[in-house]
């Protein structure tokens, strides 16, 4: 009983999972209710607006998923450098240069290959630039020892410097002023999937930027549960995350898995572009990556760097994403980026914060849930 | 006086402007990180408080509540990092990217609903404004050779928050180096234990530093949109904060080096500007943009232990557990 008063009872595993990352989400949204309220407006009524906004008009549920797709990617590669304690805030640098792998590829091969050799090959062009933005603050991390998050942070900036100089300059459609490319060739692209429920003859779906690279993501989850429990490269991302000395001392090469997870990670989010460069604007536009990137920390805290939570945490992030541009349009005082803001909250309480109700919600638990009576008597 | 040597002096006194920022924010990440804390919410600081100062200076008709305010938010934010890495022990990059994306969205929402400017805050008035301060006898003494036009030209003409990050930079030395709360603040940022096992709050020390840095990020902030600016316009600080902190580790976590970091990167901002499309005769025009991405680069290579190798504070990054 007097374990209420000093250190807090161990939290049920189930509530570990569930309940407390709920209660986080919960009270974020509280505290964005409160900003909500602190602008005029009605918070109940605007967050309802927020989140049925996916849901509402035909062709929304595409938009939700088209942003989804985008939060697998990035989510998925901060879980996997995560697993490794790495922190991998270098996505949008990353997903950056998977674009610029897709551009580069489209230009030096145009239309000359059919589609069936073409989009393969984007798939791996925009994994293999990513990796490679990922690798060098990898060997940097595993043979120089310089910080990964300070290193990817620098890469961030870096990329984004490249592919203004390269969008202004070589990459730039003739003829054209802004910072784009040609549109790719029709072999060159990832159909939209309206389009394809189309020609499959599943009726008419209203149009919407969501493409076949949405079932690559949903591919590449399933690759990552295979990789992290079912492998042996999987298994010893996991051991050098819990212990970098055992894992060396068990015989595992920890630099090379250093290197080895960020490849992977970096992979990870530069397939981001398949979604944004390949398929939607089907040519790279500048800033495509729009702090997905980033986000994808957040998707992978909530989702604990699990490919489920992730996928479940995406799809909360591209209803948001979604509902934020019904806010737009249907409040005067309120803009979209009201979603940055709910995302910081999120990130404050889910990550940050992770932690501060722990300790109550154990007590609580332990207060309320009946417990097995242990044979030797009271323990507590 | 020639033209050249005039002209590299416009360019010095524009390095001094675009780095007085600079040197605020990365003395605020020097307080921090110096006493344990990674503070990658530098950037996200000074865009708040860079909003506050031009909202509040909008509102009031003074620049000096705004600045009073920017430097209150920026403290509060710090506080708030705090509760976070420090009272529950939280992932302090998580914390820092929490902050600046909080940052970025309340700026932006609140901008919108009070001003309904699509997140710009009114254009103020020169006397809402930290505007230049001439220093007496600039004008006079202009006629001396040499020195007369660099005091006019470089040390004259900047607005009070250019001299209030020039004298942060010595402040922060004296503090860090010859103050008993500047032993323990790099005491606690190497040895934790140490201090606490002196009977030192290890928690309040770190709290104190990180609120020091606060308020210098509220000044920066203030600079940005009431002194450099005259206003605030969205994703004003576009990467300054980041900036300030590739300088703290340029500087080696020392104030008078990190300075030196500042004035460099700021060198390099100002004559990326000049040199914009300026066709030079070997090399042809040199690609601007990758001349921003310079501070990065270069502190990716210091980092990698290519040019020195830095040494940052040893108790960084990990929360202190009594």
């Amino acid at each position: 009983m007097f374990k209420f008063l000093g250190t807090p009872p161990p939290l049920p595993r189930w509530a570990e999972v569930l309940l407390l990352p709920l209660i986080n989400l919960f009270v974020a949204f509280l505290a964005c209710a409160l900003v909500i309220a602190a602008i005029g407006e009605k918070p109940v009524e605007v967050l309802w607006t927020l989140f049925q906004g996916p849901f509402l008009f035909p062709g929304n549920m595409g938009y939700t998923l088209y942003y989804t797709t985008n939060f697998i990617f990035t989510g998925l590669a901060v879980a996997v450098a995560f697993h490794a304690k790495m922190f991998n805030i270098g996505g949008e640098g990353q997903a950056t240069l998977g674009g610029l792998g897709v551009g580069l590829l489209v230009m030096a091969l145009g239309g000359s290959l059919p589609m069936i050799l073409m989009v393969p090959l984007i798939v791996l062009s925009s994994a293999a630039f990513g990796a490679a933005w990922a690798l060098v603050p990898g060997y940097l991390q595993a043979y120089r020892g310089s910080h990964i998050v300070i290193t990817t942070i620098m890469f961030n900036f870096i990329a984004a410097a490249i592919m203004v100089s390269l969008l202004s300059g070589p990459m730039m459609q003739p003829g054209q002023m802004s910072p784009q490319t040609a549109p790719f060739p029709g072999n060159a692209i990832l159909y939209k999937t309206h389009d394809v429920l189309h020609w499959l003859g599943i009726g008419k779906v209203a149009e919407s930027p969501m493409n076949l690279s949405f079932f690559i993501a949903i591919l590449a989850l399933i690759g990552v549960w295979l990789l992290i429990w079912r492998t042996r490269l999987g298994y010893q991302i996991r051991a050098v995350g819990h212990n970098p000395e055992a894992a060396h001392y068990a015989g595992i090469n920890v630099p090379r898995v250093v290197m080895l997870t960020m490849a992977i990670s970096g992979a990870l989010a530069g397939m981001m572009a398949l979604n944004e460069v390949a398929g939607a604007q089907q040519r790279v536009i500048l800033n495509f990556s729009g702090n997905y990137g980033f986000v994808g920390i957040a998707v992978a805290l909530i989702g604990r760097n699990h490919p489920i939570g992730i996928f479940l945490a995406s799809l909360l992030f591209g209803a948001l994403y979604q509902g934020g541009t019904e806010i737009d349009f249907n409040y005067q005082s309120i803009t979209r980026e009201m979603v940055v803001l709910i995302q910081g909250l999120i990130i404050l309480f889910s990550g940050a914060l992770y932690y501060m109700f722990n300790p109550w919600l154990a007590r609580l638990l332990y207060l309320v849930l009946p417990r097995k009576s242990s044979p030797e008597g009271a323990v507590s | 006086m020639n033209d050249l040597a005039f002209q590299l002096l416009l360019a010095l006194d524009a390095s001094i402007r675009l780095a007085a920022p600079l040197m605020l924010c990365a003395m605020a990440g020097i307080f921090s990180e110096r006493s344990g804390i990674v503070d990658i919410s530098l950037e996200g600081k000074l865009l708040a408080s860079a909003f506050v100062a031009a909202a509040v200076t909008a509102a009031t008709g003074s620049v000096w509540v705004g600045l009073g305010a920017a430097m209150l938010s920026s403290m509060m934010l710090s506080v708030v990092h705090g509760f976070a890495t420090i009272t529950h022990r939280g992932d302090q990059v998580v914390s820092g990217l929490a902050i600046n994306m909080l940052a970025t969205g309340f700026t932006i929402v609140v901008g919108h609903a009070v001003f309904a400017r699509g997140g710009q805050t009114p254009a103020l008035t020169d006397n809402q404004r930290f505007g230049p301060i001439t220093l007496p006898f600039a004008d006079q003494l202009n006629a001396v050779p040499v020195l007369g036009p660099i005091y006019k030209e470089l040390l004259s003409g900047h607005s009070l928050l250019v001299y209030m990050a020039l004298i942060a930079v010595p402040m922060t030395a004296f503090v860090l180096y010859r103050s008993r709360f500047g032993l323990r603040l790099r005491a606690v940022g190497e040895v934790p234990e140490a201090v606490d096992t002196a009977g030192i709050s290890v928690f309040w020390l770190r709290y104190r530093a990180l609120m020091f840095g606060g308020l210098l990020c509220g000044i920066a902030g203030a600079y940005l949109s009431t002194a450099s600016g005259a206003g605030f316009v969205r994703e004003m600080s576009a990467g300054k904060g980041y900036i300030a902190l590739a300088a703290v580790i340029f500087g080696n976590w020392q104030p008078f080096r990190a300075l030196g970091a500042c004035f460099m990167f700021g060198f390099l901002e100002a004559m990326t500007a000049r040199l914009e499309g300026v066709d030079f005769p070997v090399v042809g025009v040199l690609p601007t943009q990758l001349m921003q991405a310079l501070p990065y680069l270069l502190t990716v290579l210091l980092l990698a232990g290519f040019i020195g190798r830095p040494t940052p504070p040893a108790a960084i990054g990990q929360p202190y557990v009594k």
